[in-house]
Parts: C-alpha cells; sequence; structure tokens
C-alpha cells in the first residue's frame, strides 16, 4: 500500500503501536501508584485501599478524578509559562522513553511483517539516556518556575542528583556494551535470547546500573527532591490539580520505563529461558514475550517499592559521597575489568 | 555506677565490620525483615462491616428511657443538667393532665428535653445522677450530619421506642438482642 510515496501501512501501523503502548504505560503508571499503596500496606500489616471497587482495584481512577477536578493555582509569582512547562516536560520525556523498548519479537499482520518497537533505532540506549535526562528538566523548571525557597533547594538536589547518578550509570552501561557490541535495545535482547543473560556477565554493571536507576528516579533512599520533612513537599509543592497529578505520575512512569530497561538491558527482555528460542508460531512467541517482559517489569516494580518501603532516605553529603566516591569507582573498575576479560576471550585465553 | 535494674544493656562502640560497612548485606537484613510482615496477621478492624466489641461500661450517644408499659421516666429534676461539666443538657417540665397517664410515669414530666452533641463530653454523669433510671448512655456513636443545629437532639431524637407498640424496636435500643 504506497500511495504518495508513502508506505501507508506502516504509518498506520506505527500510530496504533504508539497510541497503545502510551496507553499501556499511564494504565502501568495508574495502577502502580495503586500497587504501591497496596505494597506499603501489605508491608505494614496494614490492608491498604479496599473501598472504591473490589479490592479496591477502582482507586487509581478515583484518585484521578480527585485530581482532575480539584483546583487549578497558579501563585501569583510564579513564572506562569514555565510553571505549565515543567509538568508537561516531565510527562514528555517520562513517555518518550518507551519508543525504543522492544516489547516482543516480529508478528504478522495481513502479511506484514511487524516489530512490537516503536522504533529499533541503532543508538537505542544512548537516545533512552539522552530522554532520561531531559527528565530533569521538568523537575529544574518546575522547582524554578514555582518561585518557593523549598521548591528550589529541592530542584537543586534533584539536578545534582541526577547529573551525578547518571554518570555512574552511564559507565556502568559501556561496560555491558563492550560486551553486546551494539546500541540497538533489539540487538541487545536478541543476543540473549536462548544464551545466558547478561547479568551473568555483568552482576556489578546491573547492581550500579539499578542503584542508578533508584537515584534517577527520585526513589527512596534517593528521594530527596521529595524530603518531606526538610522541604515541605520537594519541588512539587506549589503545583495542584492534574499538573501535580502530571509529576507524580511521571515518577511512577520513568519507574516503569527503567524496569524496562533493566529488564531489557540485563534480564533477556521478553526472552523466556529454553522457551523462547523454541517457539516457532511468531504469535506465539509474541504473546510470550510480551507476558514474560511484563512479569519481570513487575518484578522489578515491586523492587522498587520493596526498597521505598524498607530503607530510609539518604543524607544528602551521603547521597553525593556515595555517587562521586563509590559508585564511579566500582563502575570505572567494572569497566576495566571487563576490557581485560574481553580482551583475553579474544585472544583465546591466553596472556 | 550501679544499674537500678538488670534491664541496662551495655552499648555496643565496636567499629562496623567489612560487610557492615559494606551497607548491601544490612539493607538486604532489612528487606528480608519488611517482606517477613507481608504474612503477618493485620490487626485491622474493617469498620463499617466489622465492629470493635464494646466494653459493657461503653458510653455513647444518650437514650431517654420508658418503663415496661411505655411511659416515660424522665420527671424533669434537672438533676442530669446539674451533673452536667460540659453544660450540654437543657430541659424544660411540664404537669401530667388528666388522661395522660398512660404516657408519663409521675406527675411532672420533661415537656422540652434538649441534648447538645457537640457540647457533650460523653462522661456519663447524667446517667449516674439520675434517680429514676431515666437516661442512660447507649452504644450507638459516630453520629454524622450536615448540619450543626441538627446535633441538639430534640427529645423525639433521644426517646426510646416504646415497648407497647414497637417491641422490637425498645429491644433493640435496650441491647438485649
Amino acid at each position: 500500500m504506497t500511495i504518495l510515496a508513502l508506505d501507508w501501512f506502516l504509518l498506520i501501523e506505527k500510530l496504533i503501536l504508539i497510541a497503545v503502548i502510551i496507553f499501556a504505560s499511564l494504565g502501568v503508571a495508574l495502577y502502580t501508584t495503586f500497587a504501591e499503596r497496596k505494597v506499603a500496606a501489605i508491608l505494614q500489616d496494614r490492608p491498604g485501599p479496599n473501598r472504591a471497587g473490589p479490592f479496591g482495584l477502582l482507586q487509581p481512577l478515583a484518585d484521578g478524578l480527585k485530581l482532575i477536578t480539584k483546583e487549578e493555582i497558579i501563585p501569583t509569582h510564579a513564572n506562569k509559562w514555565l510553571f505549565i512547562l515543567g509538568p508537561g516536560l516531565a510527562m514528555t520525556a517520562a513517555l518518550m522513553t518507551c519508543a525504543v523498548v522492544p516489547w516482543g519479537g516480529t508478528i504478522d499482520v495481513m502479511g506484514h511483517k511487524v516489530d512490537l518497537q516503536i522504533a529499533d533505532i541503532n543508538i537505542g540506549i544512548l537516545y533512552v539516556f539522552a530522554v532520561v535526562s531531559m527528565g530533569v528538566y521538568g523537575v529544574m523548571i518546575g522547582g524554578w518556575a514555582s518561585n518557593n525557597k523549598f521548591s528550589l533547594m529541592a530542584a537543586l538536589r534533584g539536578a545534582s542528583q541526577a547529573i551525578s547518578y547518571e554518570l555512574a550509570m552511564g559507565l556502568s552501561l559501556i561496560a555491558l556494551l563492550m560486551i553486546t557490541g551494539s546500541l540497538s535495545l533489539r540487538t541487545i535482547v536478541e543476543q540473549q535470547v536462548g544464551h545466558v543473560w547478561n547479568i551473568v556477565y555483568q552482576p556489578v554493571g546491573f547492581l550500579i546500573f539499578f542503584i542508578c536507576a533508584l537515584a534517577e528516579c527520585n526513589r527512596t533512599p534517593f528521594d530527596l527532591p521529595e524530603a518531606e520533612n526538610e522541604l515541605n513537599f520537594g519541588y512539587h509543592q506549589e503545583y495542584s490539580s492534574m499538573k501535580l497529578g502530571f509529576y507524580l505520575f511521571s515518577e511512577y512512569i520513568n519507574m516503569f520505563i527503567s524496569s524496562t530497561i533493566m529488564a531489557t538491558m540485563f534480564f533477556g527482555g521478553y526472552d523466556l529461558p529454553f522457551v523462547t528460542s523454541h517457539l516457532t508460531n511468531p504469535g506465539t512467541a509474541a504473546i510470550v514475550g510480551i507476558v514474560v517482559l511484563m512479569t519481570k517489569v513487575v518484578m522489578f516494580i515491586f523492587l522498587f517499592m520493596w526498597i521505598r518501603w524498607t530503607i530510609p532516605r539518604f543524607r544528602y553529603d551521603q547521597l553525593m559521597d556515595l555517587g562521586w566516591k563509590k559508585m564511579i569507582p566500582l563502575a570505572l573498575a567494572n569497566m576495566l575489568v571487563t576490557g581485560f576479560f574481553i580482551l583475553l576471550k579474544q585472544n583465546n585465553w591466553h596472556f | 555506677m550501679q544499674a537500678l535494674t538488670n534491664r541496662a544493656k551495655q552499648v555496643e562502640r565496636a567499629p562496623m565490620t567489612f560487610i557492615e560497612q559494606l551497607y548491601l548485606w544490612n539493607i538486604v537484613k532489612g528487606m528480608a525483615i519488611t517482606f517477613m510482615h507481608m504474612f503477618k496477621k493485620q490487626p485491622t478492624i474493617r469498620y463499617p462491616e466489622q465492629k470493635r466489641e464494646f466494653s459493657p461500661v461503653f458510653r455513647g450517644l444518650h437514650v431517654l428511657n420508658r418503663d415496661e408499659e411505655g411511659k416515660e421516666r424522665c420527671t424533669a429534676c434537672g438533676l442530669c443538667a446539674v451533673a452536667c461539666p460540659a453544660e450540654a443538657i437543657t430541659m424544660e417540665a411540664a404537669e401530667r393532665l388528666e388522661g395522660e397517664e398512660n404516657l408519663y410515669r409521675e406527675e411532672k414530666y420533661a415537656a422540652k428535653y434538649e441534648i447538645n452533641m457537640l457540647r457533650c463530653i460523653f462522661c456519663g454523669l447524667c446517667e449516674e445522677a439520675c434517680p429514676k433510671d431515666a437516661i442512660y448512655l447507649s452504644e450507638t456513636f459516630t453520629p454524622a450530619d450536615f448540619n450543626r443545629k441538627n446535633f441538639i437532639y430534640k427529645k423525639t431524637d433521644l426517646l426510646i421506642p416504646n415497648p407497647t407498640t414497637d417491641a422490637q424496636g425498645f429491644a433493640a435500643a435496650k441491647g438485649l438482642n
């Protein structure tokens, strides 16, 4: 179907895929807020939200409705445009990352091969990094535009934290990329299908990546930008209504995306060991792939929550100490050791 | 120094071991503790469906009592109003007329009897002061309303159902069944 020199089928396919993935991300984020409250409750011997619908399943919808119907307040001395831009930027950056994640293999739709991925760009992981680091602008702009000392402090903390941990995160990934030899997420997953997962080669790299992911998502123990007891509410203190909702939401989307990235990079993405490589029907393989990837993501999200409700927050100097004096040297050492073994392997395990 | 009890513990000031300095192992230990809490019994009482058992001396909203024949016990003596530390009770007395013997137990009765539930502190002194067992505190609690003035309970709100006409309601209010 090629009219006006355009492959319309591709266009429609991608549009549908984008819509599905964005709505799925939003839905997952919606229910992650619910899961967070439930997990917190269960870990603290409480029942958690259980009033709206069976088992409280409609609670996130009620929360969303509440946020939308609340009064929208823009403080008089706030910079109006930046004040509105902040949450929008946070949300956009959070949603944009899911474009390069391979959600499953390839399926056949009416004779066309459809990749379950919005864009398989060959610098996938660099793209993720670029977009994720844009997310910190949402925090910075929001905190600055509020014209509030606490918000500004929180924004400063958020920015410095994101920058400090992005370094270690990047270094830990370099070690992994030296092994895979590719930046495309699909290639990285396909290398793991039928073979051992990257976590076996890079346990230290994964640990560093995971800790940095916690810091990047502003999750406990790195939730300094939202330190309630020091900064009242953090960078979104002046926000109300759905603008606040966007900030809270983008945090959960970020959590979802970083779980997906971790599952993709280190835990084989949509690969189910001993099964995926034997599935011949591409349709079945795709469905199994999506289910497997989602299971891994849910487990990571649970881990995030579990950590949040166990560990107290770091002090600011501890945070910087850990980032610069522990994580970065460790990541560098990991990189060197990995390089050493790669060279050794190229030399057929001879010195 | 001599310790007062044998419960005193010496604080350990040993330097952290290597594993403790890594911090990760301690995080794992902490996470194991929180994980075990998933299997603990929840002490929550799911309120509107489940209710906590009250002790027999629980003091809830007031009820104006009747005797077995459905006559009001209150004689408007005013002792409850005097006893009330929050001054929540007001009343007006009236004389029983001919033909009202089936309504009021004695010659004097309360024509108006009001308790301001927003002032009331539910101390139960009115119940103790009453010489006629006319007022007692029930197990009903947490009343809700949109309007403050509805919290001034009138006699109609306070009176127990008549046992001759509404035996079931009377028994329920008494907490007999």
